[in-house]
């Protein structure tokens, strides 16, 4: 199954990106083989909408689900709509968090933020 | 004749200069183009004679006719649209209105649909006539409610703008048509950076202007060696006096209350008025 990750470089020892909309790269990995794509997001410099964006490029890689630290509403509508899992992720390299998924032992993201919009004000 | 009170920064007193300017200058509109926090009307506390909800266009999709072609998803500028299982959604509060979608789609599966944003209400406080822009909570973009605020305008009529903070689309948009803009400063390093910013604009805008510093100290001279540096005019100061802010915090207008300041903003009015004359003369002459 593929697995899509933010990444904060570009094969498996890079750390998770603490981001989701923003992150530079996703890394979009096999879990039964370890083949793995970096992919990169377009959406880090979005002025708006950087996570729907993000979202978009998830669908498109056939990923069907995602591991991450944190997503924002709008991104997980698009993420669930696609039926793709959004599973919580824990410190450490891309490797580590998917033998971590593989072991069973990611929990299903739950806290949905509302999004970092409008900050900076008008 | 429409004046735009400007600020970069929140709290200087451009709500304040704004509303006692309308009243001193009688015969008025007030315009709060302060859409997201709009608080003349706190003031002027206006009866309200009508209102008028403000809508935008989104997109609606015809999923019969819609071919998951994706032309309006790589389009969108505002990533307001995804595609998911041949399937398009629409974000609506990230959607800018422009209407490109629409355009584009080849099947014509999208048409247009209205929704709030917000409200204009129209009201009278004495010889001042208010508009005011609300937003509504959640919403991002305000600019529609400006463009409604601003839009029957008659050139014989006098127009106080309330202009939003800062120095963003909805401020551009709401001094574009103006004759004068009055940058409202106050004596600090915060307030002079933030004056900086609007003078850039009112400046790349190539709009008449002039400062009012407000909560005026003697001896506190960085908006004045500012504006000297610049050759900015300054129209008034005002001082800092603790009687102001207790007018203020009372919900009153301080011109109505206090002879000496209704001077104040008259003569404001008076010189502004003289400018945009003079500017019209030379202008055309030229």
């Amino acid at each position: 199954m593929k697995i899509a990750i933010p990444s904060e470089g570009k094969n498996l020892e890079s750390l998770v990106n603490q981001t989701f909309g923003r992150t530079e790269t996703f890394i979009v990995v096999d879990n039964s083989d370890m083949s793995y794509k970096a992919i990169d997001n377009t959406a880090a410099s979005a002025q708006g909408g950087a996570g729907i964006k993000a979202a978009q490029a998830i669908v498109d890689s056939g990923a069907e689900a995602i591991i991450t630290f944190r997503c924002g509403q709008n991104a997980a509508d698009v993420l669930k709509t696609a039926g793709i899992k959004i599973y919580k992720a824990t410190a450490g390299s891309i490797n580590d968090v998917v033998k971590m998924y593989n072991a069973g032992k990611l929990d299903e993201l739950t806290d949905i933020h509302a999004g970092y919009h409008n900050h900076g004000g008008a | 004749m429409q004046i735009a009170v400007l600020s970069g920064k929140g709290g200087t007193g451009k709500t304040f200069v704004s509303v006692n300017l309308a009243f001193a200058a009688q015969n008025t509109t007030y315009i709060d183009c302060d859409v997201e926090e709009p608080n003349g009307g706190l003031f002027l506390k206006p009866d309200i004679t009508a209102e008028e909800n403000i809508e935008v266009m989104i997109p609606k999709v015809n999923l019969e006719k819609c071919t998951a072609c994706r032309k309006c998803v790589d389009f969108c500028k505002y990533n307001a649209l995804a595609l998911v299982n041949n399937r398009l959604l629409v974000f609506k509060e990230l959607c800018h209105d422009c209407g490109g979608c629409i355009l584009l789609c080849p099947e014509k599966a999208l048409t247009e649909q209205g929704r709030t944003i917000g409200k204009v209400e129209y009201g009278i406080s004495g010889g001042v006539k208010t508009r005011t822009g609300i937003l509504n909570t959640g919403e991002a973009v305000g600019i529609p409610i400006i463009k409604r605020l601003l839009k029957d305008i008659e050139q014989e009529n006098i127009y106080v703008i309330d202009s939003p903070p800062g120095s963003s689309c909805a401020v551009m948009e709401s001094i574009k048509d103006c004759d004068y803009c009055i940058l409202v400063t106050e004596p600090t390093l915060f307030g002079v950076h933030n004056l900086a910013m609007v003078y850039e604009l009112v400046k790349l805008f190539g709009k008449p202007h002039g400062v009012v510093i407000n909560k005026h100290i003697e001896g506190e001279t960085v908006a004045d060696d500012y504006c000297l540096q610049n050759n900015i005019p300054i129209i008034a100061r005002i001082p800092y006096d603790d009687r102001i802010g207790s007018v203020n915090s009372q919900g009153k207008i301080v011109a109505a209350e206090d002879g000496k300041y209704f001077a104040i903003f008259n003569e404001i009015f008076q010189k502004i008025q003289e400018e945009v004359q003079h500017e019209a003369v030379t202008h055309t002459e030229r």
